[in-house]
Order: structure tokens, then C-alpha cells, then sequence
């Protein structure tokens, strides 16, 4: 059923139809008189009662299509029908009749949640008779009650989405558009939306188009399009994606000779792989074709491969073509810059530490401590104090109480030379928009005072190992989102850290700039570069070596990913992933003290 | 070397990110040539063009001697010769008039016997300065009539035993352009600093970059040294081109010392970059930072004596305003310009800006780190 694009018709009576495209282009062209196809001859339908998910990486198009479709911008070419009306002729009309969530849903922060809601009811005409039962039940729906007198501004991230999600629905109505509703939202939240948008569609039998960036979201969609540089490469049901599968999909157990991030580093590059990531400690390959007998392919490497269920993320990597993931870890080769120092020394030791603002907690009694070479997560939810105690790490934020010591200070009183010692890539890739990407990277070279020689061939080793050279007279802010990040991070390893504290590294880029993110992580890691990061997907804690989860100030976990999964076990669920562990111990399934075996670690909780 | 290195690092970037930004470009030269020609051109209290009519009912050669008089200076315009009174209310409501001149008909009867008569002249009150200004002139030319008047025998000289004569200092002419201007290169120099250097931290902080900088091994010092060069040299470039400027096209006499006019000038800006960047290190938005570089401009400048006379405010203001820098530069420019003041004569006014610098610098550089959120 994949590639047939019109294979939807033979199950649907076309009155079903909510979304008709049919041979849609639409080309922007920019200041320098440069056209971009964002769309190019596009047909797509989607039903009533059915959740369409629309999957790419950046780029491939996926808002572009949704904004046409409300009407927001116009096709350059091609017939878009929604509920049967033209896109271009009735646009008001269809306006009043969907719902469409942005990326950034358009909340007055000084507002409560009930005036969001009675102001969007006012934009959309909501009669004032329904208003009051329908407030109540978008409420209950949303689990927001609670909150009606807060200002929105003051919501957790995922409330915030939550709310969004309740003003677009507050006219009830046919089609809900939602463009990567749960980006930057934590997997409780996540989970919590996606409840309620099945519901409405169970109930209510409305069409729901969503775009997302989350895998496992595009997995439980009824019906899936995948777009790749404005081109729609496949569409079917998730089924149909994984079916294509099968042979593929193979993990990698460690062993007592080779550690999983060993073997991860080493599969990354093999000719017989597409994708390699690490899941519940083991590595996870797809073959670029199938084949029955994986573990001949292997054999050179003395590596045992077993065959396990495909999932439709390896379907979407594996679609995707090569060149979206070109990277090769090759140019990293162990230096051993850090010979001094052995695996086991404790770098980063953090005691009671303790972050008050007013009378509110932010960081409360925090204790852990990370040795040389390991690459050490902060997972939590927004909110949850990762990014406070981040910056009390790198000393941009003074503690209330407790001791910090990394590489032996603490950085927030310490000279200033201490300080050359770590690198440090900020939550929104902070670099100087106007400069270009040769002059970011020298400033932040002779920042550290590196000599002009110096300098200069660290530049040339950045522009070589992110393939920055072709982009090095391009303004920063210029550059697309998968190269920002890169050159963040090429600017935070200029001058060799020791420690590299990452903010986030991985929000807001695409799937397969997280993979090449990670295999980097690994290379600077086995040359004994401290990784400290914090992240809130989930399923990144896997490349870490030690984690800790935090929730609202308070320490829930800490440990190896396996010690994590491991508490999560139960009958029903004998293999947890890491977002189920991390909604138990959320919710509080798992109590703290069953984290005793974890203490005896380093730090342990509490 | 390595740090010098650094430094220079830091100074360069800030160079770039003002000279590589179109916005920042434009704040460099759009408002300082906007300001020099309002307040060149538009900013003087010499009347021109001051709308007038006449209600003459004397119609004689006397009272036409006396219109002649208003006439022959220039700074009046007739818009109106009246025939009753009831007109007079119109002309004044509608502004066709600022004032109005209303001679008697007994007017050259009285004076040619040698009685002592009056004109009624009625101003538009609504803009009181104008109206002054406009009846101090009627009034000089109503008495340069009177002594007319004694030349051809028609009235005694007796009446004014005591005449003044008036002579101004440094300003001869008393025009109003030589005060605005002389003192326009600090104004100028302030609304450029103040933006350079308010947005300055503010940016960096909204965008992110300025944890890098906190996190690279900076020490405040440097940070605060690369953050003042910028505005410190964009500043008194400003002040100095539309100070000679202001010799060169506007003719404002320079009568004081080169080294005077750019001591003062930097004492000034350095007080203004350590204000500018205190406030830019308290915001965390680039909008909070300008909304706090207005909100500091308007008042510093209106206390400032720029536009209207230190003298007049009350005390206690009047003490409130030795804390406002502006207040030290617009006396220092106008010693230096029009009375001719060197260094030394000027100095009482620099040491307190030096003082102000002193305290408020360090203050930015020590909030750059304290107020990190």
C-alpha cells in the first residue's frame, strides 16, 4: 500500500473526505530572488473520524501544507478542499469551521486560562449561552480546573499546550489542525494531549491532522504521510510502514569485551547500516535491506545480532534518503588529549545543593557526582529544575547552600581562568546572529585565548567535523536549524574542554540531527570529554552512562538507564522503555525507596 | 599578550555586531542628524512671523507712523485690518492673529495737544511665551515711538529720566539658536549612547549569548570595557561632528579650547555608558532596555537646562537635578562655546560626571554576573 497515494479511495465514500489536495505546489521565493519549493505536487486526502499524522525532518514541508490548508497561505498551484470548500474562494468559511493549533499557540501570557479561553471564545463567535458548558467540559477535559485563576504565562510547558489545545477546540469543530502539538512537552503531558485528542475523535468523529517529530506519536496515527523535501515519499497505516520491515531490524548486545557505546560508535559506521541507535542498553541497527541471516554480516565483528519487532521509526529512517544522514564519525580520532587523570577520578561533585527562589524551591537538596568520560543526563520535565541547576553547574547562577565543585571549583566564585576548562552550549544554540559562522567561531576561539595557529587549524578542524566550511561566510542567523546546533557546538569545543555542559542540545532539531548529535556525544566522550546534558526526550537518557531524574526541585531517580528501566518492572510490562519509567516515577507508581540499591552508587538520591 | 588578546576579541565583536546591524547602523546616524536639524531649525525663541491685525480708528498720520513702526521690523505680519471691535474676538479665536492692535480715534487728537494717550493691544494668551515676547517687542517699539515723538516736538522729554541700556555678554544678539546648539553635541551624544549601550546587554541576554560570554573565561572588568568602547566611540564621534558642525553651518561661535570641548565631551559619555549599561544589565528583554533609556532621557533632559532655565525650577528640584549628569555638560558646552572656557574653567562641572562614571560603571560590570537568572 506504501507509495500508492490513491489507495485511500477504495475504503472511503468520498463524503468522508475532509481534506482533499490534489497536485499542490507552492514555492516561496526570498529576498535574493532565490525560489524555494516547499511543496511539490502534492495529493493527499484524510478522513473523518481518523487521526492523519504527517511525518519529516525539517524542511520536508510539513507546516507549509498545514498552514494551506487553514487558509493561512495561498498555493502557488494545485486544488485544496477542506470539508469541500475551495481553500483560496472560502477561506473564511473554512476558517470558522477547523481548528488549528500552531507551533507556538498565540497565549496572552498576563491572561488567565478562563480569559484565553473567553477571548478565543470572542474571536470565534462561541455564543454566550453555550459557553459556560462548554468552558467546563474543555476544562475537565484538559485536567485544567485547578489552574482557571492562573496566568498562562505561569502554566508548565505542557499545560500551556493543553490550554492551546483547549482554545482551538472551543468552537467544536470539524477538522482540528495541529502542528507539533507536543514539542518541548514531557512524556506525561504528551501522553496526557493525545488522550484527548483520541477521545475527540472517538466521540466526536472529527478529522485530525497532526505533524510531528515523535515516532512513536506517528506510530499510533490511523493513517500516516510521510513528506521529505516537499514530496510525499510513502503514505499507509503505521502497519503498512513496518510491514516493509521485517529482516531489518536487529540488536546488539554488549559484552564483557565491548561496551554498548563501543559497539554503537563502531555499527554507526558499518556498510550494511542505516541507523543505529542505543535502546534499553542494547544497540539497535536497521539493515539497509533485509536479510534473514543478519549475523553473517557481523561475523568479522565477533558481534552477536538477534532480530527483534521493526517499530515505524526504523521505517521512517530507513525511507528517508542517505543524504539527510550523511554524517560519519570518522573524522574523530581518539587524541588522548586528556592523559591526565585516570576513567575513575570524580570531576563534577555536587552536595546538598540547594536553589530557593523566595520561598519556593527550585533545586532541593541535590547530590550526585560524575567522573571523567562519562556522559551524565539531567532528565525532567519542564520546570523540573534541570536548567537551574545547570547554571549553577557553569556558575552563571549563585546556590543557595551546598557545595559545587567542578574540576575542582566552583565556577560561580572561582577566577576567571577556571572557567576555560569547561565548554558550554546554551538551550537556544546562543550565537551572534549577524556574524557570520567564521567570525562566531573566531571570536569565541580567541575568547579562550587560543593562539592564532591554534586557532586556526581548530578551525579547520570545525568546519571539517561539522561541515561548516560551505556555510562559513553565512550569517549564523542565517543558518538552517540542524547547523545552528552544530555550530554551537563547534564554538563550545573550540578550545578543547574538559567538560562540556549542553542545555537541551537536541530540542528543535530534527530526528536525524539528534542521531548524528549523539554519535558525536559518543566520540567526545570515549576521548574522555565529561558530557553533562540535559534533554526531555526520553529515550536520548539511553546514550547516557548515568542519569538523573528531577521533578519539581526534588531528585525522582538516579542511576544507570537499565538501573532506571529496571524499576519500572512490573508483570504487565516486563520491558519498560524509558518513558514508561519516567511516567511511574512521575506519578509516583514507584516509591523513592525502592531506589535503595542506587544509593550505594555514586551520590544515590538524597 | 593573551589577554590583550582576548580583550581585543571582545571589542571587535562588539564593533561588528553595531556596524554589521542595520538597525544599530541607523541609531549611529539617523537620530543625531534628525536632532541637529529639528533643533538647529525648529527649536528657537525668536519670533518670526507673528500674525497680527490692526483696528486703527484714528486713521491718521500718527497712528500710521506707529503702524509703520510695527511693521518696519519684520518679525510682524499684518493679517487683517479691522473696522469694528466685534471683529476682534474672531480673528483672535480662529488664530488668524496672535495680536491685535487697537488704536482710538482721538488718538492723534490727544497726542497733538499734548495728552497722554494709550493703544490697547490684545494677545492671544494661549501661548503665553509668544505672547510675551510679542508684547516686549510692541512695547519697545511703542517707546522708540514716544521719543519719535520728543524729536518732532510733540511731546517733552520728561517723562523717562532713567534709560537703560542694555548690552549682553557672549551672546550679543541674544539669539535663542547659539543656546540650543552650542549645547546640542551632548544631547546628541546622550540619545546615541544611551540606545548603543542599553540595548546592549539586554541583546545579548535575550538572544542567549550572553551566558557565553559569562561562561568563557571574561572577567567583568573585560566584559565592561568591551560593552563602553563601542558607545564611547560612536558618542563623542557624534558629539564632535555636529559640534563643528554647529560652528560650520549654523555660524554658533567657538571661542573656548579643543581639549576643553573633548575632556568634557568623554567625562560625559563615560557617565553615560555606566547609566546606559546599568540599566541594560537590569533588563532582560532589549525592550525593557530601551523603555528604561527613555525613561531616564526625558526627564534628565527637560532638568537638564537645554530648554528652559535651571533657575526657574523650584529648590528642591533644583537640588535633585546636581545628580543629573545632562545637567553638567550643557553648562560645560556652553562655557566652552560661547564664553571661551579652557579646561580649568570647566572642571567644576566634570568631576562630579567623573564621580557619577566611577559609581555607576563598576555597578553594571558587578549585575552583569549578580543579576543571571
Amino acid at each position: 500500500m506504501i507509495n500508492s497515494k490513491h489507495s485511500t479511495e477504495e475504503y472511503s465514500p468520498p463524503q468522508n473526505v475532509i481534506l482533499d489536495i490534489c497536485d499542490l505546489h507552492k514555492y516561496f521565493v526570498g529576498k535574493d530572488k532565490t525560489t524555494t519549493h516547499a511543496l511539490h505536487g502534492i495529493s493527499l486526502q484524510a478522513l473523518r473520524g481518523q487521526v492523519t499524522g504527517l511525518v519529516g525532518v525539517d524542511g520536508a514541508g510539513k507546516t507549509t501544507l498545514i498552514r494551506i490548508a487553514t487558509g493561512l497561505l495561498l498555493p502557488s498551484s494545485g486544488s485544496v478542499k477542506v470539508l469541500g470548500l475551495d481553500s483560496v474562494a472560502d477561506t473564511l468559511e473554512i476558517q470558522s469551521l477547523i481548528g488549528y493549533m500552531p507551533q507556538k499557540f498565540g497565549l496572552y501570557q498576563d491572561l488567565t486560562v478562563v480569559e484565553n479561553m473567553a477571548l478565543y471564545a470572542d474571536l470565534q463567535g462561541v455564543p454566550p449561552k453555550e459557553r459556560a458548558e462548554k468552558y467546563a467540559r474543555l476544562l475537565t477535559m484538559t485536567d485544567l480546573q485547578k489552574y482557571t485563576k492562573r496566568r498562562a504565562g505561569a502554566l508548565s510547558g505542557g499545560m500551556k499546550q493543553k490550554l492551546g489545545l483547549a482554545c482551538a477546540l472551543i468552537k467544536s469543530p470539524a477538522l482540528l489542525l495541529l502542528d507539533e502539538p507536543t514539542v518541548g512537552v514531557d512524556p506525561v503531558s504528551r501522553r496526557e494531549l493525545w488522550k484527548i485528542v483520541y477521545e475527540l475523535v472517538k466521540k466526536e468523529g472529527i478529522g485530525v491532522i497532526v505533524s510531528t517529530a515523535y515516532m512513536d506519536e506517528a506510530e499510533r496515527c490511523d493513517h500516516v504521510i510521510a513528506l521529505h523535501q516537499g514530496e510525499i515519499l510513502a503514505e499507509g497505516t503505521p502497519q503498512d510502514f513496518i510491514k516493509r520491515m521485517h529482516d531489518r531490524v536487529y540488536t546488539v548486545s554488549p559484552t564483557a569485551d565491548d561496551k554498548v557505546r563501543q559497539i554503537y560508535t563502531r555499527l554507526a559506521t558499518h556498510q550494511n547500516v542505516v541507523d543505529t541507535t542505543i535502546r534499553a542498553g542494547k544497540v539497535r541497527i536497521v539493515l539497509k535491506t533485509s536479510n534473514q541471516n543478519a549475523a553473517v554480516l557481523f561475523e568479522d565483528d565477533r558481534l552477536q545480532v538477534q532480530p527483534v519487532e521493526p517499530s515505524f521509526e526504523d521505517a521512517f529512517t530507513a525511507m528517508i534518503p542517505a543524504a539527510a544522514h550523511d554524517f560519519q564519525p570518522d573524522g574523530i580520532k581518539p587524541e588522548n588529549r586528556q592523559a591526565s587523570g585516570t576513567e575513575s577520578e570524580v570531576v563534577i561533585d555536587i552536595r546538598k545543593l540547594q536553589k530557593n527562589f523566595g520561598h519556593f524551591a527550585a533545586v532541593n537538596n541535590l547530590n550526585f557526582s560524575v567522573r571523567r568520560g562519562e556522559i551524565f543526563g539531567l532528565l525532567g520535565p519542564n520546570g523540573a529544575g534541570k536548567s537551574t541547576t545547570f547554571r549553577m553547574l557553569c556558575g552563571l547562577l549563585p546556590a543557595s547552600s551546598g557545595d559545587i565543585s567542578v574540576a575542582g571549583y566552583n565556577l560561580h566564585r572561582s577566577r576567571a581562568r577556571a572557567r576555560s576548562r569547561l565548554g558550554y552550549m546554551a538551550q537556544q544554540f546562543s550565537l551572534y546572529g549577524q556574524l557570520s559562522v567564521r567570525e562566531n567561531l573566531r571570536f569565541f576561539g580567541k575568547a579562550y585565548g587560543l593562539s592564532a595557529k591554534h586557532l586556526h587549524q581548530r578551525i579547520e578542524w570545525a568546519y571539517a567535523e561539522f561541515g561548516l566550511e560551505e556555510w562559513q561566510n553565512k550569517a549564523a542567523g542565517m543558518l538552517p536549524g540542524g547547523y545552528k546546533q552544530r555550530l554551537a557546538m563547534a564554538a563550545a569545543l573550540l578550545h578543547e574542554p574538559e567538560i562540556l555542559f549542553l542545555d537541551e542540545p537536541t530540542s528543535g532539531v530534527d530526528l536525524f540531527a539528534r542521531r548524528e548529535f549523539w554519535l558525536r556525544i559518543n566520540s567526545f566522550a570515549e576521548q574522555g570529554v565529561t558530557v553533562v546534558v540535559t534533554t526531555h526526550f526520553m529515550e536520548e537518557a539511553e546514550y547516557c552512562d548515568r542519569m538523573l531524574i528531577m521533578s519539581q526541585g526534588e531528585t525522582l531517580a538516579i542511576g544507570t538507564p537499565t538501573d532506571i528501566r529496571t524499576l519500572a518492572c512490573t508483570a504487565e510490562n516486563p520491558q519498560p522503555t524509558m518513558d514508561d519509567a519516567f511516567i511511574a516515577l512521575a506519578e509516583g507508581t514507584i516509591s523513592t525507596s525502592s531506589m535503595a540499591q542506587n544509593q550505594r552508587q555514586f551520590g544515590g538520591a538524597r | 599578550m593573551l589577554i590583550l588578546r582576548r580583550i581585543l576579541a571582545l571589542v571587535v565583536k562588539e564593533f561588528l555586531l553595531i556596524l554589521k546591524d542595520k538597525k544599530s547602523r541607523f541609531i549611529v546616524i539617523g537620530p543625531p542628524l534628525i536632532q541637529f536639524i529639528v533643533f538647529g531649525y525648529a527649536a528657537t525663541y525668536d519670533l518670526e512671523n507673528v500674525r497680527y491685525a490692526i483696528l486703527d480708528e484714528s486713521r491718521s498720520t500718527l497712528s500710521r507712523q506707529l503702524l509703520n513702526g510695527i511693521d518696519g521690523t519684520g518679525i510682524f505680519r499684518l493679517t487683517g485690518d479691522l473696522v469694528s471691535q466685534d471683529q476682534i474676538a474672531a480673528f483672535i479665536d480662529s488664530e488668524k492673529a496672535r495680536l491685535v492692535i487697537h488704536i482710538g480715534a482721538d488718538f492723534e487728537e490727544r497726542l497733538r495737544q499734548a495728552e497722554t494717550t494709550s493703544i490697547q493691544v490684545i494677545a492671544d494668551g494661549r501661548n503665553p511665551n509668544v505672547a510675551l515676547i510679542a508684547l516686549g517687542y510692541v512695547n519697545t517699539i511703542v517707546q522708540q515711538f514716544n521719543q519719535d515723538l520728543v524729536q518732532q516736538g510733540l511731546a517733552t522729554s520728561g517723562s523717562p529720566k532713567l534709560q537703560l541700556v542694555d548690552r549682553a555678554w557672549f551672546n550679543g544678539n541674544l539669539q535663542s539658536r547659539w543656546f540650543i546648539v552650542s549645547a546640542l553635541g551632548g544631547i546628541i551624544s546622550m540619545v546615541v549612547v544611551m540606545i548603543l549601550t542599553s540595548l546592549s546587554v539586554a541583546r545579548e541576554r535575550e538572544f542567549g549569548t550572553f551566558d557565553q560570554l559569562l561562561v568563557a573565561p571574561f572577567t567583568p572588568a573585560e566584559i565592561l570595557l568591551g560593552k563602553s568602547l563601542p558607545g564611547m566611540t560612536f558618542g563623542l564621534l557624534n558629539a564632535l561632528i555636529f559640534s563643528a558642525a554647529a560652528v560650520l553651518w549654523f555660524h554658533v561661535p567657538f571661542r573656548g579650547t579643543v581639549v576643553a570641548l573633548v575632556v568634557a565631551l568623554l567625562c560625559f559619555i563615560m557617565t553615560q555608558v555606566g547609566i546606559g549599561l546599568l540599566i541594560s544589565s537590569l533588563s532582560m528583554t532589549m525592550q525593557q532596555g530601551l523603555l528604561g533609556a527613555f525613561i531616564f532621557i526625558m526627564p534628565a533632559v527637560i532638568l537638564s537646562g537645554f530648554a528652559t532655565p535651571i533657575e526657574n525650577m523650584p529648590h528642591w528640584l533644583q537640588q535633585a537635578n546636581m545628580l543629573n549628569p545632562v545637567r553638567y555638560i550643557i553648562i560645560a558646552l556652553r562655557s566652552i562655546f560661547l564664553q571661551g572656557a579652557d579646561l580649568a574653567m570647566v572642571w567644576p562641572h566634570l568631576w562630579p560626571l567623573l564621580l557619577m562614571a566611577a559609581i555607576t560603571l563598576p555597578l553594571a560590570a558587578w549585575l552583569f554576573r549578580a543579576r543571571s537568572i
